[in-house]
Protein backbone atom coordinates (compact mmCIF):
# COMPACT_ATOMS: atom_id res chain seq x y z
CA UNK A 1 0.00 0.00 0.00
CA UNK A 2 1.53 3.14 -0.38
CA UNK A 3 1.61 6.52 1.17
CA UNK A 4 -1.42 8.11 -0.97
CA UNK A 5 -3.46 4.99 -0.26
CA UNK A 6 -3.16 4.98 3.14
CA UNK A 7 -3.98 8.56 3.54
CA UNK A 8 -7.13 8.22 1.30
CA UNK A 9 -8.40 5.70 3.86
CA UNK A 10 -7.27 7.01 7.21
CA UNK A 11 -8.44 11.29 6.37
CA UNK A 12 -12.56 10.70 6.20
CA UNK A 13 -11.74 9.63 9.67
CA UNK A 14 -8.95 11.06 10.99
CA UNK A 15 -10.91 14.10 12.68
CA UNK A 16 -13.06 11.60 14.78
CA UNK A 17 -10.14 9.98 16.18
CA UNK A 18 -9.31 13.49 17.36
CA UNK A 19 -11.83 14.10 18.41
CA UNK A 20 -12.52 11.20 20.37
CA UNK A 21 -8.86 11.46 21.87
CA UNK A 22 -9.58 14.82 22.92
CA UNK A 23 -12.70 14.03 24.52
CA UNK A 24 -10.88 11.35 26.95
CA UNK A 25 -7.26 13.60 27.24
CA UNK A 26 -8.73 16.86 27.66
CA UNK A 27 -5.96 18.83 25.95
CA UNK A 28 -5.34 19.58 22.27
CA UNK A 29 -1.74 18.42 22.65
CA UNK A 30 -1.76 15.62 23.95
CA UNK A 31 -4.97 14.70 22.11
CA UNK A 32 -2.93 15.91 18.77
CA UNK A 33 -0.11 13.53 20.07
CA UNK A 34 -2.10 10.44 20.30
CA UNK A 35 -4.10 11.06 16.94
CA UNK A 36 -0.47 11.30 15.09
CA UNK A 37 0.14 7.95 17.39
CA UNK A 38 -2.63 5.66 16.40
CA UNK A 39 -2.50 6.70 12.55
CA UNK A 40 1.53 5.56 13.25
CA UNK A 41 0.11 1.93 14.26
CA UNK A 42 -1.87 1.97 11.82
CA UNK A 43 0.74 2.77 9.10
CA UNK A 44 3.15 0.40 10.52
CA UNK A 45 0.42 -2.11 10.31
CA UNK A 46 -0.56 -1.20 7.12
CA UNK A 47 0.17 -4.94 5.56
CA UNK A 48 -2.88 -6.21 7.93
CA UNK A 49 -5.14 -2.84 6.82
CA UNK A 50 -6.85 -4.01 3.88
CA UNK A 51 -7.72 -7.01 5.93
CA UNK A 52 -9.72 -5.37 8.38
CA UNK A 53 -13.30 -5.25 7.43
CA UNK A 54 -13.98 -1.90 9.20
CA UNK A 55 -10.80 0.49 9.05
CA UNK A 56 -12.59 3.39 11.01
CA UNK A 57 -14.38 1.11 13.78
CA UNK A 58 -10.93 -0.13 14.26
CA UNK A 59 -8.63 2.71 14.69
CA UNK A 60 -11.46 3.85 17.25
CA UNK A 61 -11.01 1.18 19.21
CA UNK A 62 -7.60 1.79 19.01
CA UNK A 63 -7.75 5.21 20.10
CA UNK A 64 -10.14 4.54 22.56
CA UNK A 65 -7.60 1.80 23.99
CA UNK A 66 -4.26 4.45 23.76
CA UNK A 67 -6.09 6.75 25.52
CA UNK A 68 -7.22 5.10 28.57
CA UNK A 69 -3.85 3.39 29.05
CA UNK A 70 -2.45 7.03 28.63
CA UNK A 71 -4.91 8.04 31.52
CA UNK A 72 -3.31 5.35 33.59
CA UNK A 73 -0.09 5.90 33.15
CA UNK A 74 1.73 8.10 35.89
CA UNK A 75 3.01 10.44 32.78
CA UNK A 76 -0.93 11.29 32.58
CA UNK A 77 -1.28 12.08 36.86
CA UNK A 78 1.95 14.60 36.24
CA UNK A 79 -0.08 16.33 33.79
CA UNK A 80 -2.96 16.37 35.87
CA UNK A 81 -2.48 19.50 37.50
CA UNK A 82 -1.21 21.66 34.75
CA UNK A 83 -4.40 20.87 32.56
CA UNK A 84 -7.36 20.96 35.25
CA UNK A 85 -7.21 24.99 34.61
CA UNK A 86 -7.05 24.83 30.68
CA UNK A 87 -8.72 26.95 28.41
CA UNK A 88 -10.89 25.55 25.27
CA UNK A 89 -9.91 27.79 22.70
CA UNK A 90 -13.27 26.64 20.64
CA UNK A 91 -15.56 28.13 22.98
CA UNK A 92 -13.70 31.07 23.22
CA UNK A 93 -14.04 31.51 19.54
CA UNK A 94 -18.01 31.01 19.79
CA UNK A 95 -18.39 34.65 21.54
CA UNK A 96 -20.50 35.68 18.53
CA UNK A 97 -22.52 33.09 19.71
CA UNK A 98 -24.91 34.28 23.05
CA UNK A 99 -24.46 31.35 24.72
CA UNK A 100 -20.81 30.73 25.10
CA UNK A 101 -20.88 30.57 28.98
CA UNK A 102 -23.57 27.80 28.97
CA UNK A 103 -21.12 25.90 26.53
CA UNK A 104 -18.25 26.12 28.62
CA UNK A 105 -20.49 24.36 31.50
CA UNK A 106 -21.35 21.72 28.60
CA UNK A 107 -17.77 20.98 28.04
CA UNK A 108 -17.25 20.65 32.02
CA UNK A 109 -20.54 18.95 32.53
CA UNK A 110 -18.89 16.07 30.01
CA UNK A 111 -15.65 16.39 31.37
CA UNK A 112 -17.43 15.28 34.84
CA UNK A 113 -19.00 11.56 33.07
CA UNK A 114 -17.39 8.65 34.09
CA UNK A 115 -14.85 7.72 30.93
CA UNK A 116 -17.13 5.27 29.17
CA UNK A 117 -20.44 7.85 29.15
CA UNK A 118 -17.69 10.07 27.77
CA UNK A 119 -17.30 8.44 24.63
CA UNK A 120 -20.22 7.04 23.83
CA UNK A 121 -21.68 10.54 23.77
CA UNK A 122 -18.70 11.70 21.69
CA UNK A 123 -19.77 9.08 19.40
CA UNK A 124 -23.33 9.22 19.31
CA UNK A 125 -24.08 12.81 19.95
CA UNK A 126 -21.20 14.31 18.20
CA UNK A 127 -20.29 11.67 15.69
CA UNK A 128 -23.62 10.49 15.01
CA UNK A 129 -22.18 7.03 14.90
CA UNK A 130 -25.06 3.78 14.86
CA UNK A 131 -25.63 1.79 17.79
CA UNK A 132 -23.74 -1.09 16.27
CA UNK A 133 -20.77 0.63 15.23
CA UNK A 134 -20.37 1.89 19.28
CA UNK A 135 -20.66 -1.39 20.29
CA UNK A 136 -18.60 -2.49 18.20
CA UNK A 137 -15.76 0.33 18.90
CA UNK A 138 -16.30 0.08 22.41
CA UNK A 139 -16.64 -3.93 22.95
CA UNK A 140 -19.91 -4.21 24.74
CA UNK A 141 -23.45 -4.84 23.64
CA UNK A 142 -26.03 -2.83 22.01
CA UNK A 143 -28.27 -2.51 25.22
CA UNK A 144 -25.53 -1.42 27.17
CA UNK A 145 -24.59 1.41 24.90
CA UNK A 146 -28.32 2.37 24.92
CA UNK A 147 -28.38 2.64 28.89
CA UNK A 148 -25.02 4.23 29.24
CA UNK A 149 -25.88 6.99 26.64
CA UNK A 150 -29.30 7.53 28.14
CA UNK A 151 -27.89 8.14 31.60
CA UNK A 152 -25.08 10.50 30.24
CA UNK A 153 -27.96 12.30 28.15
CA UNK A 154 -29.84 12.99 31.32
CA UNK A 155 -27.52 13.95 33.70
CA UNK A 156 -26.53 16.25 30.75
CA UNK A 157 -29.64 17.63 30.98
CA UNK A 158 -30.54 18.11 34.64
CA UNK A 159 -26.95 19.67 35.64
CA UNK A 160 -27.81 22.10 32.66
CA UNK A 161 -31.61 22.47 33.98
CA UNK A 162 -30.11 22.91 37.58
CA UNK A 163 -27.08 25.54 36.29
CA UNK A 164 -29.82 27.36 34.28
CA UNK A 165 -32.53 27.73 37.15
CA UNK A 166 -29.76 28.73 39.76
CA UNK A 167 -30.88 31.63 42.01
CA UNK A 168 -33.74 31.71 40.15
CA UNK A 169 -35.92 28.82 41.50
CA UNK B 1 -42.10 21.04 13.58
CA UNK B 2 -44.80 20.88 16.16
CA UNK B 3 -43.73 21.36 19.64
CA UNK B 4 -45.48 18.37 20.65
CA UNK B 5 -43.50 16.11 18.53
CA UNK B 6 -40.08 17.97 19.45
CA UNK B 7 -41.41 16.79 23.42
CA UNK B 8 -42.13 13.14 22.74
CA UNK B 9 -39.06 13.10 20.12
CA UNK B 10 -36.68 14.56 23.18
CA UNK B 11 -38.15 12.10 25.85
CA UNK B 12 -36.95 9.37 23.41
CA UNK B 13 -33.65 10.91 22.97
CA UNK B 14 -33.78 11.03 26.77
CA UNK B 15 -34.07 7.15 26.80
CA UNK B 16 -31.49 6.34 24.10
CA UNK B 17 -34.02 5.15 21.78
CA UNK B 18 -33.85 8.07 18.88
CA UNK B 19 -32.40 7.32 15.74
CA UNK B 20 -30.03 9.09 13.93
CA UNK B 21 -32.57 10.54 11.93
CA UNK B 22 -34.54 11.74 14.62
CA UNK B 23 -31.61 13.16 16.41
CA UNK B 24 -30.68 15.24 13.56
CA UNK B 25 -34.28 17.02 13.87
CA UNK B 26 -33.73 17.84 17.19
CA UNK B 27 -30.20 19.48 16.76
CA UNK B 28 -31.73 21.38 13.72
CA UNK B 29 -34.80 22.32 15.78
CA UNK B 30 -32.33 23.44 18.92
CA UNK B 31 -30.00 25.01 16.68
CA UNK B 32 -32.77 27.66 15.52
CA UNK B 33 -33.59 30.99 16.98
CA UNK B 34 -36.81 30.77 18.53
CA UNK B 35 -36.48 27.83 20.98
CA UNK B 36 -39.62 27.20 23.61
CA UNK B 37 -38.88 28.79 26.44
CA UNK B 38 -39.13 25.83 28.82
CA UNK B 39 -37.16 23.95 26.15
CA UNK B 40 -34.20 26.41 26.28
CA UNK B 41 -31.73 24.54 28.55
CA UNK B 42 -31.44 21.66 25.94
CA UNK B 43 -29.62 24.55 23.42
CA UNK B 44 -26.46 24.45 24.77
CA UNK B 45 -26.37 21.03 24.71
CA UNK B 46 -26.93 20.74 20.70
CA UNK B 47 -25.17 23.72 20.16
CA UNK B 48 -22.09 22.31 21.87
CA UNK B 49 -22.29 18.59 19.87
CA UNK B 50 -22.91 20.87 16.05
CA UNK B 51 -19.68 22.85 17.62
CA UNK B 52 -17.33 20.20 18.91
CA UNK B 53 -17.69 18.40 15.45
CA UNK B 54 -16.06 21.23 13.47
CA UNK B 55 -12.63 20.69 15.34
CA UNK B 56 -9.84 19.44 13.31
CA UNK B 57 -6.97 17.83 13.67
CA UNK B 58 -4.57 20.29 12.07
CA UNK B 59 -1.22 18.85 12.58
CA UNK B 60 0.92 17.08 9.37
CA UNK B 61 0.46 13.38 9.53
CA UNK B 62 3.76 12.42 9.74
CA UNK B 63 4.91 8.47 8.50
CA UNK B 64 8.00 6.80 8.82
CA UNK B 65 8.62 5.46 5.51
CA UNK B 66 12.42 4.96 6.29
CA UNK B 67 13.15 0.94 5.62
CA UNK B 68 14.58 -0.74 8.79
CA UNK B 69 18.30 -1.46 8.58
CA UNK B 70 18.78 -5.07 7.25
CA UNK B 71 20.98 -6.79 10.20
CA UNK B 72 21.12 -10.34 8.47
CA UNK B 73 23.21 -8.57 5.54
CA UNK B 74 25.02 -7.16 7.68
CA UNK B 75 26.23 -9.60 9.88
CA UNK B 76 27.42 -11.53 6.45
CA UNK B 77 29.65 -8.82 5.68
CA UNK B 78 31.06 -8.91 9.09
CA UNK B 79 32.21 -12.44 8.74
CA UNK B 80 33.28 -11.81 5.17
CA UNK B 81 35.83 -8.77 6.82
CA UNK B 82 36.57 -11.13 9.85
CA UNK B 83 37.73 -13.86 7.65
CA UNK B 84 39.56 -11.81 5.27
CA UNK B 85 41.46 -10.19 8.18
CA UNK B 86 42.80 -13.48 9.37
CA UNK B 87 44.05 -14.56 6.41
CA UNK B 88 46.01 -10.97 5.73
CA UNK B 89 47.16 -11.36 9.40
CA UNK B 90 48.93 -15.10 8.83
CA UNK B 91 50.77 -14.03 5.93
CA UNK B 92 52.13 -10.96 7.18
CA UNK B 93 52.90 -12.82 10.48
CA UNK B 94 56.71 -13.88 9.38
CA UNK B 95 58.97 -14.48 12.71
CA UNK B 96 62.12 -16.00 11.15
CA UNK B 97 64.78 -14.08 11.60
CA UNK B 98 67.68 -16.20 10.73
CA UNK B 99 70.45 -18.80 12.88
CA UNK B 100 74.10 -18.24 12.64
CA UNK B 101 75.55 -21.38 11.95
CA UNK B 102 79.39 -20.55 12.26
CA UNK B 103 79.72 -21.23 16.71
CA UNK B 104 82.81 -18.25 16.63
CA UNK B 105 80.39 -15.50 15.11
CA UNK B 106 77.73 -16.91 16.93
CA UNK B 107 79.36 -16.20 20.20
CA UNK B 108 81.07 -12.87 19.19
CA UNK B 109 77.52 -12.06 18.37
CA UNK B 110 75.94 -12.94 21.38
CA UNK B 111 78.77 -11.15 24.07
CA UNK B 112 78.34 -8.25 21.85
CA UNK B 113 74.67 -8.43 22.66
CA UNK B 114 75.01 -9.28 26.29
CA UNK B 115 77.62 -6.27 26.62
CA UNK B 116 76.29 -3.97 25.69
CA UNK B 117 73.06 -4.87 27.77
CA UNK B 118 75.00 -5.02 30.85
CA UNK B 119 76.50 -1.65 29.55
CA UNK B 120 72.93 0.37 29.86
CA UNK B 121 71.89 -1.66 33.05
CA UNK B 122 75.20 -0.03 34.92
CA UNK B 123 73.86 3.36 33.46
CA UNK B 124 70.49 2.58 35.31
CA UNK B 125 72.23 1.50 37.94
CA UNK B 126 74.49 4.41 38.75
CA UNK B 127 71.02 6.76 38.84
CA UNK B 128 70.67 4.69 41.66
CA UNK B 129 73.37 5.94 43.95
CA UNK B 130 71.15 8.97 45.39
CA UNK B 131 69.34 6.14 47.31
CA UNK B 132 73.04 5.68 49.68
CA UNK B 133 72.08 9.33 50.69
CA UNK B 134 68.85 8.40 52.18
CA UNK B 135 70.64 5.32 53.97
CA UNK B 136 73.25 7.25 55.73
CA UNK B 137 70.74 10.19 56.91
CA UNK B 138 68.22 7.59 58.04
CA UNK B 139 70.90 5.70 60.04
CA UNK B 140 72.22 9.19 62.02
CA UNK B 141 68.87 9.81 62.43
CA UNK B 142 68.16 6.14 64.21
CA UNK B 143 71.14 6.38 66.22
CA UNK B 144 70.05 9.87 67.52
CA UNK B 145 67.10 8.09 68.91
Amino acid sequence: MTQTEFLNIVMPFKNKVFRLAKRLLVSTEEAEDATQEVLLKLWNNKKNVQAYKNVEAFSMTMTKNFCLDKLKSKQAQNLKIAHSNYEDKNTALQKQVELNDSLSWVVKIIDDLPEQQKMIVQLRDIEGYDFDDIAEILDMNNTAVRVSLSRARKTIRETLTNTHNYGIK
Amino acid sequence: MVLNDIEKLLEKYENGETNLKEEQQLKTYFLKENVAPHLETYKPAFAYFSENKQERFTKKVLLNTKHPINFRWISVAAAVVLLFGFYMGKSFNNNDLGTIEDPEIAFNEISKTLEMISHQFNKGTSTVGYLNEVEHATSIIFKSN
